[in-house]
């Protein structure tokens, strides 16, 4: 992504404090513009169907939500997203085109890049590291430049290194850029694995959790964080727990239960769907 | 150029740029102290030989080339195993194919005698290929699974050597090659003593000169490794491969490099090997001397260039060193109570169990926080 196309989000998308309300007409505004869309995803680990044709649509410039009780299929449908399972059934396009989840690291280079439910830090190395290995699938020095320092290879690096150390000032961590990944707290770990995602050059974050284990203040200062990533033109698929992050930071929201879909819709119209509150409050026929 | 505008998603400029000016500085006081240490450097390990051959004798020159030639061999297998954290039990495997590439072609064995400056590279290139033929097939293997393939893959080098005399002689088998040509251009050849501004320089200390020449830029090529997008990558794969995938880093390609790399120092190392000696044999490339390479990588500082030469150095010497417990004992005791090289296991076994309890990450482990800790 250029970065004309992101500077239009950032003017398209003034942050505003009140979300749903505001975005959801934005969003509507632009509803022909897809950014991904899973065409009736299947996945099946043994006698358990994990999804069972799943289909979501997520529009450029949103933040949308999954959410769905636990085991209800969410993070295996970010993993078939994101190449490290291979789906049984379906297909995902994105931006345009199908979308090749054979690998991981292709799909990172299509613009997609994610974060773990169970954070997966490069522990060893240096906050500023971690970033810097984001950028490597929008780099190309090899191991002669490497070896010969040649000038290309120099700026390249010094370039990879600003941009790192901006994208930790973005996320609030350029203070402890030296600091080994796995001392950081935990809240901290969780802006980083962003940032580091941040620096393959997605188009879309998805994001596993984020929230998970924070305090309240710790939460709102990711709502706050997602909010200016979308803003800048990032569109963002959020797993959560969090039903109220969800509700108030999300334009659209997609419920699964045991791998089905079962409601994709605007928040308010989401908590009042009865599938849903089924679902939650396990009043169901099951 | 690969990134043009470097537009982060909406910069805090200000403050990126206050965080960069911090690691850059380093003033004029700072190079020049560090220009005076290099020199103090260079100067040391020049006159070492001959501080050596006057007060230890000529057989600890001979030690030192051959501790050269570990270390050469430690900073290969730092790749692979400190670097990308592939647990690599075989890697005697690639110094084999170096060392036995320039012994066939620059021998009496086959009358041919190629010069080193054709053959070195070409022994690397060959290692390489080795270390892709060992890389290729075990990429979806890891730790305890992937060192038990490696370390069938040496064995498999060793006895191919160790049985490739019949029924066409190609290395002599258990014999091994014998009168290997020396490193030499032209009519100057190193297995002769050379006069320099009036110093006699023995051919030892000549092999040293070239050994340390290579030592030192293997330890600039690497270290340029480390600190590059390929070392990086190399760190995050062995840090976590499933993040190291999903943050774009294609994990087939880069281990497959690390193995190529990892065994190309192997090789040019194994032709030194062989230039120096004059003679191989497939007793030179065990399993225990696999062993040994990784422990001056683990004991060293895994990852930590600086610290693997050193494990080197000390693993080299120690031995040579408790060799001479054996006289000490006998006119102590008169008596030779403990042979030598059993005491070497025991106080190596004991160093390894120290080491562990106390030092985990090596002797001289890399500074926190940089890649490849």
């Amino acid at each position: 992504m250029t970065a004309p196309e992101r500077n239009a989000g950032a003017t398209e998308h003034p942050s505003t404090g009140q979300l749903s309300a505001h975005s959801a007409s934005a969003a509507t505004a632009r509803a022909a513009d897809v950014l991904l869309e899973a065409r009736r995803i299947g996945k099946r680990f043994g006698g358990l169907q994990a999804l069972d044709g799943v289909s979501i649509t997520v529009r450029r410039g949103e933040i949308y939500g999954l959410i769905g009780p636990n085991g209800a299929g969410k993070t295996t449908l970010f993993n078939c997203l994101t190449g490290l399972y291979s789906h049984d059934a379906g297909e995902f396009r994105f931006d345009g085109a199908a979308l090749d989840t054979g690998s991981p690291d292709r799909v990172a280079r299509s613009g997609i890049a994610r974060t773990f439910q169970n954070i997966r830090l490069f522990g060893a190395m240096s906050v500023l590291d971690n970033v810097m290995v984001g950028r490597h699938s929008r780099t190309r020095g090899g191991v002669f430049g490497a070896i010969l320092r040649t000038a290309g290879t120099r700026a390249e690096e010094s370039a990879i290194r600003n941009r790192a150390l901006d994208l930790l000032g973005y996320v609030g961590l350029q203070e402890r850029a030296d600091e080994q990944a796995r001392t950081l707290p935990y809240g901290d770990q969780r802006r980083l694995e962003i940032a580091r995602a941040l620096a393959t050059d997605p188009q879309l974050l998805a994001l596993d959790e984020p929230a998970a284990g924070m305090n309240a203040a710790e939460t709102n200062a990711l709502r706050a964080l997602i909010e200016r990533i979308r803003a800048d033109g990032v569109t963002v698929l959020l797993i959560e727990h969090d039903v109220k992050l969800v509700m108030g930071l999300c334009d659209r929201v997609a419920v699964l239960d045991f791998g089905v879909r079962i409601a994709e819709d605007v928040p308010a119209v989401i908590q009042r769907n009865a599938e849903v509150i089924r679902a939650y409050l396990g009043a169901g026929d099951d | 150029m690969s990134e043009p505008g470097l537009s982060p998603i909406s910069a805090d400029r200000a403050s990126a740029g206050a965080a960069s000016a911090g690691p850059a500085g380093v003033g004029p006081a700072g190079a020049v102290g560090r220009r005076l240490r290099v020199s103090a450097w260079v100067i040391a390990l020049l006159i070492l030989p001959l501080v050596v051959d006057a007060t230890a004798g000529r057989a600890w020159v001979r030690i030192l080339d051959v501790s050269l030639i570990f270390a050469l061999l430690a900073m290969g297998l730092n790749v692979v195993v400190g670097f990308a954290g592939l647990l690599d039990l075989g890697y005697i495997a690639f110094f084999a194919v170096g060392a036995y590439a320039y012994a066939l072609l620059a021998s009496p064995q086959f009358d041919l005698h190629l010069s080193f400056i054709l053959l070195l590279p070409l022994g690397a290139a060959a290692a390489a290929l080795f270390g892709v033929m060992l890389g290729a097939p075990t990429l979806k293997l890891r730790g305890d699974y992937l060192a038990i393939v490696t370390l069938g893959f040496g064995e498999i080098i060793r006895i191919f050597l160790n049985n490739l005399n019949r029924p066409v002689n190609i290395t002599n088998g258990p014999f091994g090659i014998t009168r290997i040509d020396p490193l030499s251009i032209g009519s100057f050849s190193l297995a002769q003593p050379h006069t320099l501004f009036g110093i006699t320089i023995a051919p030892i200390h000549a092999y040293y000169y070239v050994l340390l020449a290579c030592v030192a830029a293997s330890m600039v090529i690497c270290r340029r490794l480390q600190f590059s997008r390929i070392g990086r990558a190399w760190v995050a794969i062995r840090e976590d491969e499933v993040a190291a995938r999903a943050m774009g880093i294609n994990t087939r390609n880069l281990k497959l490099l690390a193995f190529a790399i990892g065994a190309t120092f192997g090789g040019v190392a194994g032709g030194l090997f062989a230039a120096v000696q004059g003679f191989v044999s497939p007793e030179s490339f065990t399993l225990y001397d696999s062993i040994m390479v990784l422990c001056m990588v683990v004991l060293g500082g895994m990852g930590h260039i600086r610290g693997v030469v050193l494990g080197a150095f000390v693993l080299t010497a120690l031995p040579e060193l408790l060799r001479l417990t054996g006289s000490l004992q006998r006119t102590w005791f008169g008596h030779v109570w403990i042979d030598p090289a059993d005491l070497r296991m025991l106080l190596f076994g004991l160093a390894l169990v120290l080491m562990m309890r106390w030092r985990p990450a090596g002797i001289w482990p890399a500074p926190h926080g940089r890649v490849g800790t």
